[in-house]
């Protein structure tokens, strides 16, 4: 028996790629996968990994390392994956050298994503085997099983997680590291340049060892059958299970570890034995479709939903058809997240929100520019798109349609996927702004660095590729650099880049607040100086509010001392009462 | 042991995570079967966060459903309202006394409640913690959740040795003494 420990579900699928012997892993951050890639560093020794500017180089370079022969990986989130589903579909053809594992996150319930997308959906489309886990001891062992099938089948594998296995923590026995020797390399033009003639065959060849998996999947120990009372059967995957183990311990249950392709001979075997089938999994009914698809009566989504996240309460209702005696929540104002105090983005919305300028947003924490006060951002869509859209807009309307107008995108959200779009504009005659939020670090996934911070996964030097010297090269004339705080200068060039008839890049250089751990200055403010004109509450810091009487209380606890208050107020009425270090 | 179920409630970047691997590591210590479920990344930008932790025999679901807690530990006044349902008949609730305006309050698009904890302690057993105010008296207004975490180790099942030891272990090295300091003052408050 190994050590038993405590790990968080991302902690484990590390750990397991450790065990399994990976020798490389590529990844761009985005919750909830990026921790996989964090903890996957103490084993830095042993396993090579990088941060990719986004998820189509990140399989891309895993790709790669397979086709040299040694186990290799790539970590994205449910929508990063459409990013790398150019590679993924040709790959599928390929097949593999040395092992092969995505490791895709999906986020029933958009804890922190765009959209609620399924990944199963996307592997079926791909023909890209899935595995899942339960638990965080499943997630560390079936991730060494995935490795193993892999090779064995000549297919690479997606192992999909969600938000709630990625971020809870469970027991995980440690195992040693495995040492498989690296596989030959041996040119193989057929399976590896993917031409019409190549992948012709290729498809045929698919086809066939993905019959042979799914035959292999009716006796794979993943696929578990529990068998208990047979009144009521389950097949369910994922942490779905945990919820019918919790709400009915006393049905059977099938439990899938691999969710595709599926084991039809162990599932209609299955069905004859119980009264009534349910089928139990978040999002789409990708199990159920194909399920009844062979004849099976079974129940799914007609009593459950295709949104959000699953729980024992919500099956105990719809499937037991329990009558819970559950009080009501009370009624609470909610709690948004916002964006912290200090932060250099919300000086830079303030300015556009005094301008009445409308901005196309981008993915990160400024999202949280487009709601009230600050009421900023009109759009926002995918990684990078901000500078497209704003694109097509002028070419929809007309250059002056935009002159009140930005796109606003992320220093690692630009060199991620807006560098193309910003070549688009200046190619193609563009005239629109474009304000970098440059706070020198990926922060919205909890600081990753990038290929401009200087620093790579490991936190030693890297070079740090220039934001401004990207947009000079590519020919744009008029690139500025202004801090983020600087109200006066900011609006100054917002106004005269806007009215310009050429493309324009102004970057605001102020590192994220969380990223500097000196000791922050502190304001007050003084209750006899203040004339409740409301100023400084314009751009909505969370560290102030209203007393009773209408004056300003700046709470010592969360101001980190930007003075953007301190700039708005005419009166004087805030103070700096503790320096910074 | 029937399964334990505790929650960790308040505002995202009051430490709810650091929180929660102290009671990951005290769960390992006691030996017991353990899942814990936590919030990172959007909702961790000032939003309303929740942490589950769920520990006996043998745990199933890593999450705590609405009627099942038997501990609610609360770092703000509101989140202890939002979440309050989700306690058990006999579950105790433990409030750190303490405002923190969300947003559609700042700008006046909303009301926060009055009277929440007077209105908690009608239906549920509720301990009111003065823990900010506390810690600003140990000199660093950053530990009052371990003064929270001192009031609630009262309603569990480990030993004071066992907190101490996971605090050690979990909280970074140069703040061990004025963390145990804040617990122990929780630790002493009825």
């Amino acid at each position: 028996m190994g050590k038993k420990v405590i790990m968080l579900g991302n902690e484990a699928i590390a750990r397991g790629a450790y065990e399994a012997g990976v020798k490389v892993s590529s990844a761009y951050p985005g919750t909830p996968s990026t921790e996989i890639s964090e903890y996957l560093v103490q084993y830095k020794d042993d396993v090579y990994e990088e941060w990719a500017p986004n998820e189509k180089v990140a399989a891309e370079v895993a790709v790669g390392a397979s086709i040299a022969g040694v186990r290799a990986m790539a970590c994205m989130k449910h929508v990063g994956l459409n990013v790398a589903s150019d590679p993924l579909y040709s790959v599928s053809y390929m097949g593999v050298n040395g092992g092969l594992v995505l490791v895709v996150a999906d986020d029933p319930g958009l804890y922190s994503s765009q959209n609620e997308q399924d990944t199963r959906m996307v592997a079926r489309a791909a023909q890209i085997p899935v595995i899942e886990p339960s638990d965080s001891a499943e997630a560390k062992d079936f991730f060494k099983t995935a490795f193993e099938l892999s090779e064995k089948f000549d297919r690479p594998f997606i192992f999909r997680t969600t938000t709630r296995l990625a971020h809870s923590q469970g027991l995980v026995e440690l195992q040693e590291r495995e040492e498989p020797e690296d596989k030959p390399y041996e040119k193989n033009i057929q399976k590896n340049v993917m031409m019409p003639g190549n992948a012709k065959i290729r498809h045929i060849e698919i086809e066939k060892r993905n019959l042979e998996l799914a035959e292999a999947a009716n006796t794979l120990p993943i696929n578990r059958v529990e068998m208990n009372d047979t009144k009521i059967g389950v097949i369910t995957s994922g942490i779905p299970y945990q919820y019918v183990k919790e709400a009915m311990p006393e049905a059977s249950v099938l439990k899938l570890g691999m969710v595709n392709p599926l084991p039809r001979k162990l599932i209609e075997d299955f069905a004859s034995k119980v009264d009534t089938l349910y089928i139990v999994e978040e999002l789409d009914p990708v199990i159920e479709e194909q399920v009844k698809s062979w004849g099976i009566k079974a129940i799914g989504k007609e009593i459950l939903t295709v949104q959000g996240e699953y729980s024992a309460n919500m099956l105990r209702k719809a499937i037991l058809k329990q009558d819970l005696d559950i009080k009501k929540p009370a009624e609470a104002p909610g709690r948004p997240p916002i964006l912290c105090p200090g932060c250099p983005h919300r000086s830079v919305f303030y300015v556009l929100n005094r301008l009445k300028m409308h901005a196309a947003g981008d993915i990160g924490c400024y999202t949280l520019g487009a709601v009230a006060p600050l009421s900023v951002i009109d759009t926002t869509m995918c990684m990078g798109s901000s500078i497209s859209t704003l694109h097509g807009m002028e070419k929809a309307k007309g250059k002056d349609y935009i002159k009140n107008w930005v796109a606003v995108i992320g220093d690692s959200t630009f060199l991620h996927t807006g560098v193309n779009s910003l070549m688009n504009m200046v190619y193609n005659h563009a005239t629109g702004t474009v304000i970098i939020l440059d706070n020198s670090t990926t922060a919205m996934t909890g600081h990753q660095d990038h290929a401009a911070t200087g620093k790579t996964l490991q936190g030693d030097p890297a070079y740090a590729i220039s934001i401004p010297g990207i947009c000079r090269a590519m020919g744009v004339k008029n690139v500025h650099e202004i801090n983020a705080f600087d109200l006066p200068l900011l609006e100054k060039t917002i106004r005269e880049e806007t009215a310009k008839d050429e493309v324009s890049v102004i970057i605001t250089k102020t590192p994220c607040v969380l990223l500097d751990k000196r000791k922050k200055p502190l304001y007050a403010a003084h209750a006899d100086k203040c004339k409740k004109c409301g100023m400084c509450m314009k751009p909505g810091c969370p560290a102030m509010t209203k007393n009773a009487d209408g004056t300003i209380h700046i709470d010592d606890t969360m101001c980190t001392g930007c003075g953007l208050c301190k700039d708005l107020c005419k009166f004087d009425a805030i103070e700096l009462v503790k320096e910074g270090e | 042991m029937a399964v334990k179920n505790i929650m960790i409630v308040g505002v995202g970047g009051q430490g709810t995570l650091l929180t929660s691997r102290i009671l990951g590591g005290l769960t390992i210590a006691g030996g017991y079967d353990v899942k814990l479920s936590e919030v990172h990344g959007m909702a961790q930008r000032g939003g309303s966060v929740v942490t589950f932790v769920r520990y006996g025999d043998k745990v199933a679901e890593p999450i705590v459903e609405e009627g099942q807690a038997d501990v609610i530990i609360a770092f703000e006044r509101l989140e202890a309202l939002r979440y309050a349902h989700f306690l058990k008949k006999d579950g105790v609730l433990i409030v750190n006394d303490w405002r923190i305006d969300p947003m559609p309050v700042v700008i006046g698009n909303a009301e926060y409640p009055e009277h929440i904890l007077e209105n908690l302690e009608k239906e549920y057993k509720v301990y009111r913690v003065d823990a900010t105010e506390e810690s600003r008296k140990l000199g660093n207004p950053k530990v009052f959740n371990l003064i929270v975490l001192g009031v609630a180790a009262q309603h569990m099942d480990f030993t004071k040795e066992q907190w101490y030891e996971v605090i050690e272990k979990t909280v970074p090295p140069k703040t061990i003494e004025i963390n145990k300091k804040a617990f122990d003052v929780g630790y002493g408050m009825k």
